[in-house]
């Protein structure tokens, strides 16, 4: 471990690396506080830039950088202006709007900054002891159980997707495993579903999908309901000192929620958002009576702990990444694409095939955390300005982003109707509720999951590798039980509740 | 009947279209050599338009009950009180650049795509809107074209560009 630790930092502190980093954290910090563009929309802007670097390392360092800085910048949206940019900020706004209505601005975004960096710097450590033990026993798997577990990570993205929506989650996973189905696939040599358009003979763009998946929607939302736009003004932001007093009772906090953070984000279909609102909601619990009354009117514990809790489970997604190969998130699962854009599958070979990008990426994250709370800190004040662009210029140079990324990844104007016509779906699918990231996971995911399971079914002759192998079997075994347990507890709870109503 | 049970049936739709495709026309023209696999190109298709079938259905029937109904961003039953001809118009806009985008060239779609998009939204002060779609034009046309190395036409064919 050592020696690639050592890799890692040689690469990592390379003139160019040290600059993708950088980069990437600001360029993130900047996109992420426009209220509206999740984190997930500005990697997918920005896959084009990484995929032409052409370099693997540079590409997930940048996108991993863009990231941390998405998850900081909406930090600050939410603070400043209680219009949170990312979904895994909304809990960050509980208190922190309250602290900055209370002109302690600059003291909660230094919380924030802090929190978010001893989240993610735990969140790192723990991340560089689980991921190489957890990849040395996926180096056991067969194709056979590679499938049963891509299987066990979609239907647990659907299993936990909440309560009335696992039928939803469903369907979108499996729209995208059949989109990803159209053009030629790996194992056979035949077009498929192409409709005889030659432009679909390769299969449609990644990009194209994440594009049209999150940056369009979220930016008609923008045009459709401009009160959310963030028109308001930052006031100053002064006095970004904490006291010795507010240090000592936050670090607990701090400590219990980079720990829980890191293992929820480690779960496929958890992260961040569900992070964050379980470590406010469990220091809540926890804190004393009189704590618990300044939770919601400013409480800086209130504010640590989603901040905490956001960042570590940012760091703990990346374990089933880079040791499994399957994505747990939205943006994992882009992360993923644009890797396997350039030709590295990540899985458990990678650490022994590429050990200079794992461990590149995981020394980036001290980097990147770093960079963050020394560069970005002192910064917000200057950067939170961009709050004031109008969005009479924002929107369409959002839009023009998403059509430049599509075009560029393909070269192909077909591309751009295509993005516009799933941007058109995928704005109704959020209209009636429908979950988005997991259509993106299955359509990545597709292509991998169809070639293990083709390749058990030739090795086997048919599909008796389900009961052969009995680690295959027993994960699919989880695997329908993710997907029926949670509608049997609520259909048990739905009973026992009707039957109190009826009955005495 | 709601939109998202709306959206199921139509997904039916495309899951039957899809299953029919996987289950009869698309081992016509597979290679005779091919049939003694164990696994057809169809194999997994076939599969995905099953389970895609039924979860639709489930949505479709209202079999997995929901907690009541959840605040959302956007109430689609009031679409018309947001401002959709402006998302309307910039989903043409965009499609008038996809066409364009290739006989008109990068340079002037783009300017065009910019200072139109700004105005449909409302703006008014050209002398803003102006130099900001050409900076932003040459700046991202240099970085594509120049850094990137990906070929961008930047005039139209008749100019020579």
């Amino acid at each position: 471990m050592l020696e690639g630790i050592l890799l890692g930092l040689q690469t990592a502190f390379s003139i160019q690396m040290l600059a993708m980093v950088i980069g990437g954290c600001l360029i993130g910090t900047f996109i992420g506080m426009l209220p509206g563009l999740g984190p997930m929309s500005i990697i997918a802007i920005m896959i084009p830039v990484a995929i032409s670097m052409g370099d693997p390392a540079a590409a997930v360092i940048l996108l991993a950088g863009v990231y941390y800085g998405a998850i900081f910048g909406g930090s600050t949206s939410s603070i400043l202006l209680n219009a949170p940019g990312v979904a895994g900020t909304v809990a960050t706004s509980f208190d922190g709007y309250p602290m900055a209505k209370q002109g302690k601005a600059g003291k909660a975004l230094t919380i924030a900054a802090i929190a978010s960096f001893c989240g993610g710097t735990i969140g790192a450590v723990l991340l560089m002891v689980f991921a190489p033990a957890l990849s040395s026993v996926a180096l056991l798997f067969h194709s056979a159980e590679y499938f049963a577990l891509m299987v066990v990570g979609l239907s647990a993205i659907a299993a936990f997707s909440g309560a009335g929506q696992v039928a939803k989650a469903m369907i979108m996973t499996l729209l995208g495993l059949m989109l990803g189905t159209v053009g030629e696939g790996t194992m056979f040599s035949l077009p498929r579903f192409t409709m005889g358009i030659m432009d679909l003979q390769s299969g449609l763009g990644f990009v194209t999908l994440a594009m049209a998946m999150f940056a369009l929607p979220e930016a008609l939302f923008l045009v459709l309901k401009p009160a959310e736009a963030g028109q308001g003004q930052a006031e100053a932001i002064k006095d970004l000192r904490i006291t010795r007093a507010e240090a000592k009772s936050i670090a607990p906090v701090i400590g219990r929620q980079s720990i829980q953070g890191f293992f929820i984000g480690v779960l496929p279909g958890a992260g961040a958002t569900i992070a964050s609102f379980l470590g406010y909601a469990v220091e809540r619990n926890i804190a004393t009576k009189e704590e618990q009354d300044q939770f919601g009117k400013g409480s800086i514990k209130g504010l640590a702990a989603p901040e905490t809790a956001n960042n570590a489970a940012c760091t703990g997604s990346f374990v089933p990444l880079l040791t499994l190969g399957i994505p747990g998130s939205g943006t994992t699962a882009i992360l993923l694409g644009a890797l396997i854009a350039l030709n590295v599958t990540p899985g458990p070979r990678l650490m022994i095939d590429e050990p200079q990008i794992f461990w590149a990426v995981i020394i980036s994250m001290y980097i990147g955390n770093f960079v963050l709370l020394v560069l970005n800190l002192p910064l917000i004040p200057y950067i939170a300005k961009i709050l004031s662009v109008p969005r009479n210029y924002l929107i369409p140079f959002i839009l023009f982003f998403t059509l430049m990324g599509a075009y560029i990844g393909q070269n192909n104007a077909t591309e751009l109707l295509l993005l516009v016509a799933f941007g058109i779906c995928a704005t109704a699918f959020r209209f009636a509720d429908y979950p988005l990231a997991p259509l993106l996971i299955g359509f990545i995911l597709g292509g991998m999951l169809e070639d293990n399971f083709a390749r058990s079914m030739q090795l086997y002759d048919g599909i008796s590798f389900i009961w052969e192998r009995p680690m295959t079997l027993g994960l699919l075994v989880i695997a329908v039980a993710l997907v029926i347990l949670p509608s049997y507890r609520a259909r048990r709870a739905r009973l026992r509740a009707a039957g109190v109503a009826d009955g005495d | 009947m709601a939109l998202d049970r709306w959206i199921a049936l139509i997904l039916l739709g495309f899951c039957l279209v899809y299953g029919y495709t996987a289950w009869f026309t698309m081992d016509a023209s597979l290679a005779p050599f091919m049939k003694r696999n164990p696994v057809w190109p169809s194999t997994f298709p076939k599969l995905l338009s099953v389970m895609g079938i039924g979860a639709s259905l489930i949505i479709l029937f209202g079999l997995e009950k929901n907690e009541g109904p959840k605040p959302v961003e956007i109430d689609y039953r009031r679409l018309l009180d947001y401002n959709l001809g402006q998302a309307v118009t910039l989903l043409a806009l965009m499609v008038a650049y996809a066409i364009c985008l290739r006989p008109v060239g990068f340079i002037i779609s783009t300017g065009a795509f910019l200072i139109l998009g700004s105005v449909v939204l409302g703006e008014r002060k050209w002398h803003v809107m102006i130099p900001v779609a050409a900076i932003a034009t040459l700046v991202v046309w240099y970085l594509v074209q120049q850094v990137l190395g990906i070929y961008l036409r930047p005039l139209p064919g008749f100019l020579g560009g």
